[in-house]
């Protein structure tokens, strides 16, 4: 069970929190055009990268935010986590 | 009665306390302190059960963990478990024990004709023999496996134990209390760390209670007892005995099974049987110590073999020989204290050492008590069936490759060692890669993955000085890094023998026209022979061979096995052992009970239960419940002998005829606030949101991104920048997050809060035409007319002097209320509710009627909204804006979303209107059609109309609008069914939806 430190509360076991996704992904601006390639790309196309990747998690049994979490998908280290305000580098 | 094989005063065993046991239905008797091992040894009894795959005769081969043959049924407290190590069990009074894989009896096992049948049992044999003809497999092969090889029998009966779960954090974790372990906790609780100790058996101090050696002038023994009661004593240590660290998990997260009170013959109600430790440790000291390995040779599993160092706990610990003839067949020097272990209680041992003759300071002190040692010598062969009673012994020439001299030799036991192998189970759990050391052929911890630091033998340091150095250093210097502090500890003296080096033999050559099985992995009945077999059939991998022949496959996780066995792949492939590699360690470690894992989360503590503050009402008015989520909710209020088809039908009518309500309290609440809740709304739900004034409820419908539906549900304007949306039961806590997300993360700029309200309130639908005519009467001072309330409006108002929520929504299609109140007020609404309505003739309805009522009105819910279907697929394409965004838009304009063939809601009736039509039916043109029979939807949601009193279905169909006039079939395979259906719309009552405006 990972042990993952939300940027509000501290560091907490993983099953406070539900998984959310890739991070980096951004989704199209509302009320703007978008084409169908950027479209289909947002909301399927996902890396699934071997290594360090930063994903959205939500601490659902303590504060419910969202956090970003830049974990490595091979060895589980995490090496950062961030307000989802804050950026991950 | 006597023991024929304990010895007098020797041994860590309570002689006060006698314990009575049966064995195999045999009474017989131990002492406080024995396990089932010893106390049968202790009574001259070896033969405990018949190997998995031959059924050959097993006795006790080790003292531990590390047994892999002594496997028992046990009964005890009232239960009856399997496959318990009876090396490790604690005798209790009138335990009971079975031995398992044997049929009639251990003694005549008609399985052991398999021994005889050998050859039709080679390695990969359940791959090979097993596979043809396929119809075979389940009427023939696999009962009889299962019957002949089946271990223990599990219990059917309810587990009345109470099992716990517990979680922890500390400083350090230390696995093993042997003198590392007792090093590294003692230095770090020093330091001032919180320091938790755990050891597997009973007895703190691993092998200084074996061993021959002193620390500070004190014995093995009595320093560790020292160490224990001073660890025992400080506040910022946790020790714990019978508690095995079975799983490293990740971010340093350890779990331990505690047995708690296997061992108490009393022991109060609410002491739990097993708890389940998880320990967030801050580093880790593995000092789980080492495991001897065997030397191979030929029938080497016979009954009364035993590796060296069990034979020497047995008589120091037990006050047990595990023989009165001992042969010492080894390798190395630490056997040679189990030889002087039993020299000292009179009893002449036979040393075979396969090293030329040499000296060191065990050899010397063995030669000068006059032990018989034959160098460059070892076992060839064992012989007996139930138990050893004579050696074909050898003399090995240079190579070692073949004999100089054969002889056999009297023996009532064998004592083996092969060397020792660290347990690095945990370390490479833990993500440690681990390397080969060729000083001791045994993998040790390579680089850490993780906060763990192995020490002592299981880190390849087989001296108690470098043990202790070893673990007061790390102890103090992991401790000193968490609480920026340290002691100074000085190391104590220590006195011990010091130990030649080892053979790096492992297996023993066999005479010429000599084929015994000799044997690597006992538990799994792996010899020499199907390794060979493996390689010589092409299998390379380590981890392939090992699936193959099953090598270290076994519950023993092949801790006496893995290395012989990489040995031998590595001197047949001519490689070396680091080259073979070794296969993956896995939790958990030992086995552990299924109740354990499962913990309090059974019966009613398996999941919370929400209950409607309405519910002791409905408990009262014969509801019965039915599960939704978390939440029970009422499906029918039973009267007199009504099934669920009648009641439902009855309360379903009341509410067409008269007015019924409905518990609605688990629908999904949200409280929205902000100035920009509105521009909020907007974009999550499909239909537009800019314009709704305060005091009216819309029906809003919300996708995800890639165009599905994700929920439906009303929300209604409360004040300026207030809003209270609903939604399903099933969806609340997803649209939460969904919304949170959004907001958080999307559109941070928005300026608007949200929060469940869901137990805030207490709802309940009042529905059928003369509900306002009862709603009237519930708010006497309130204008309900339909211009002062109409269709979708709310108000505010007091429900007898109550705070309450008016909304007129509707969810059955007939002109209806929903009336929310603060939770604490939910029952006396309701039985105010109730007794008002008596001369409208009001009566509850539950889920079931509710159901019927919105099917028949053609509304969706979960079984049309399943997560395939976007809003044209379930005709709500009208709630979608044209004109502006709104989350998931995009997508809708996705070419297969937009074929006109795609499946889409229709209502179904049978032609016979008799028929009910079983939910999950395929529609197939032809019924009679050669499978695969092309299907053309499925039937979603069925009830039976008490509008049109006859059944009525909602399905998903291809083509949807354009079938209406068809007939098709509806076949459900699961039921047995088939029957002829008509599409017709899928709004089978009041399709303009005049009720609703009334
Ligand atoms: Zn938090």
């Amino acid at each position: 069970m990972l042990y993952i430190k939300c940027p509000y509360c501290g560091l907490r076991a993983q099953k406070e929190f539900s998984y959310g996704g890739d991070a980096t992904v951004k989704r199209p601006n509302i009320n703007e055009e978008v084409s169908s390639e950027d479209w289909d790309n947002f909301v399927y196309m996902r890396k699934s990268p071997r290594g360090k990747h930063i994903e959205l998690w939500q601490h659902i049994a303590g504060c419910r935010q969202w956090i970003k979490v830049q974990r490595d998908t091979a060895t589980h280290e995490i090496f950062q986590t961030a307000k989802v305000t804050e950026e991950i580098r | 009665m006597s023991q024929p094989f304990r010895l007098n005063k020797v041994g860590l065993i309570n002689r006060n306390k006698k314990i009575s046991f049966t064995f195999n239905g045999k009474k017989l008797f131990g002492y406080e302190g024995d396990t089932i091992a010893s106390a049968l040894i202790a009574n001259g009894i070896h033969l405990v059960g018949r190997s998995f795959k031959y059924h050959r005769p097993r006795g006790f081969f080790g003292a531990g963990v590390e047994e892999p043959n002594a496997k028992l049924q046990v009964e005890f407290n009232g239960h009856s478990e399997p496959n318990v190590n009876a090396t490790e069990m604690e005798l209790v009074e009138g335990l009971s024990a079975t031995s398992q894989n044997c049929w009639p009896s251990v003694n005549f096992d008609i399985g052991a004709i398999n021994n005889f049948l050998k050859m039709f049992f080679p390695a990969g044999f359940y791959y090979k023999t097993f596979m043809w003809p396929k119809s075979f497999w389940y009427k023939i092969y696999e009962p009889f496996i299962r019957k002949a090889a089946g271990l223990g029998v599990a219990s059917i009966e309810k587990d009345k134990e109470r099992y716990e779960h517990k979680f922890e954090y500390c400083d350090l974790l230390v696995t093993g209390s042997g003198p590392s372990g007792l090093a590294s906790a003692y230095a770090a609780a020093k330091n001032g760390a919180k320091v938790i100790l755990a050891e597997d058996k009973p007895r703190f101090g691993g092998t200084l209670l074996t061993d021959d050696v002193s620390i500070d002038n004190l014995s093995g023994k009595d320093w560790a007892e020292k160490i224990i009661t001073e660890l025992k004593s400080m506040p910022n240590v946790t020790v714990k005995n019978r508690s095995q660290v079975f799983g490293y998990y990740d971010h340093n997260m350890l779990v331990m099974f505690e047995r708690v009170s296997d061992h108490l013959e009393k022991k109060s109600k609410f002491t739990p049987r097993q708890r389940l430790w998880y320990i967030r440790a801050k580093e880790t000291i593995l000092s789980t110590g080492s495991i001897e390995r065997p030397i191979v040779f030929g029938n080497n599993d016979t009954p009364g073999i035993f590796l060296s160092a069990a034979a020497k706990e047995y008589m120091k610990v037990y006050g047990v020989l595990v023989g009165k003839k001992p042969l010492i067949f080894t390798n190395n020097d630490s056997a040679y204290e189990t030889a002087l272990e039993f020299k000292k209680n009179n009893v002449e041992p036979i040393i075979l050492d396969t090293r030329e003759e040499h000296s060191s300071e065990l050899i010397d002190e063995a030669k000068s008590k006059g032990i018989d040692i034959r160098f460059s010598h070892g076992v060839i062969v064992a012989n007996g069936y139930k138990k050893v009673k004579s050696a074909k012994i050898g003399k090995l020439n240079k190579d070692k490759n073949s004999f100089e001299k054969i002889e056999t030799v009297d023996c009532d036991c064998i004592c083996v060692s092969g060397f020792w192998t660290p347990s690095v189970h945990l370390a490479s759990q833990s993500g440690n890669k681990l390397k080969y050391e060729e000083k001791i052929d045994a993998f040790i911890p390579d680089k850490k993955k993780q906060h763990e630091t192995s020490v002592g033998a299981a880190n390849g340091s087989f001296t108690l000085e470098e043990s202790l150095k070893h673990g007061f250093e790390n102890g103090s210097n992991l401790s000193a890094k968490i609480k920026e502090t340290k002691t100074e500890i000085s190391i104590p003296n220590v006195n011990e023998k010091k130990y030649g080096a080892h053979d790096k033999f492992w297996c023993m050559p066999l005479p010429k026209n000599e084929n015994p099985k000799r044997f690597v992995d006992f538990q799994n009945d792996v010899s020499v022979s199907d390794i060979e077999i493996a390689l010589r059939e092409g299998y390379r991998s380590i981890e392939h061979v090992k699936r193959y022949t099953t090598l270290g496959m076994a519950t023993d996780q092949g801790r006496t096995s893995n290395l012989n066995g990489l040995q031998l792949v590595s001197n047949i492939e001519n490689k070396i052992v680091p080259e073979v590699g070794h296969t993956t360690f896995r939790p958990p470690f030992t086995p552990i009970t299924i109740g354990t894992i499962v913990g309090r989360e059974v019966g009613m503590e398996y999941m919370p239960t929400r209950k409607t503050p309405m519910h002791e009402w409905h408990e009262k008015n014969n509801a019965v419940f039915v599960d939704a989520g978390a939440w029970k909710r009422p499906r029918y209020y039973k009267q007199g002998n009504e099934t669920l088809f009648e009641a439902s039908k009855r309360e379903a009518k009341n509410v067409r005829e008269n007015v019924g309500i409905c518990d609605v309290t688990t629908l999904g609440k949200i409280d929205i606030k902000g100035p920009d809740a509105a521009e909020f709304l907007n974009r999550v739900y499909t239909n537009a949101w800019m314009k709704l004034p305060v005091g009216k409820a819309r029906y809003g419908l919300m996708l995800r991104e890639d165009g599905i539906v994700m929920d439906d549900g009303t929300t209604t304007r409360i004040s300026e920048n207030h809003y209270h949306m609903t939604t399903t039961t099933a969806q609340a806590a997803n649209v939460l997050s969904h919304l949170e997300y959004y907001l958080q993360i999307v559109w941070p700029e928005l300026n608007v809060n949200v929060v469940s309200t869901t137990e805030q309130w207490a709802g309940a639908a009042i529905a059928g035409p003369k509900s306002r005519d009862m709603l009237s009467k519930l708010y006497p001072d309130l204008e309900v007319s339909n211009e002062a309330l109409p269709f979708m409006g709310y108000k505010e108002a007091e429900f007898f002097g109550v705070p309450s929520r008016i909304f007129r929504i509707s969810f059955s299609g007939e002109l209806a209320y929903e009336i929310n109140i603060k939770s604490d007020h939910g029952l006396f609404m309701w039985e105010k509710m109730m007794e008002v309505g008596k001369e409208f003739g009001n009566q509850p309805y539950g889920t079931e009627a509710l159901s019927t009522l919105r099917i028949e009105m053609g509304h969706v819910a979960g079984p049309e909204l399943d997560g395939r279907t976007i809003p044209s697929d379930v005709s709500l394409n009208g709630l979608v804006s044209k004109k502006k965004d709104f989350i998931g838009k995009n997508s809708l304009g996705r070419e297969a979303f937009n074929v006109e063939s795609r499946q889409k809601i229709v209502g179904l009736i049978p032609i016979d209107r008799k028929s009910s039509i079983p939910e999950g039916s395929h529609i197939v043109q032809d019924q009679n059609a050669k499978l695969p029979n092309p299907k053309l939807g499925h039937v979603s949601s069925s009830c039976w109309s008490v509008e049109n009193n006859n059944p009525f279905s909602l399905a998903i169909m291809k083509d949807g609008k354009n079938m209406i006039g068809k007939k098709f079939f509806a076949v459900s395979p699961l039921k047995n069914k088939s029957i002829e259906v008509e599409v017709i719309s899928s709004h089978y009552v009041d399709p303009e939806g005049k009720r609703v405006r009334s």
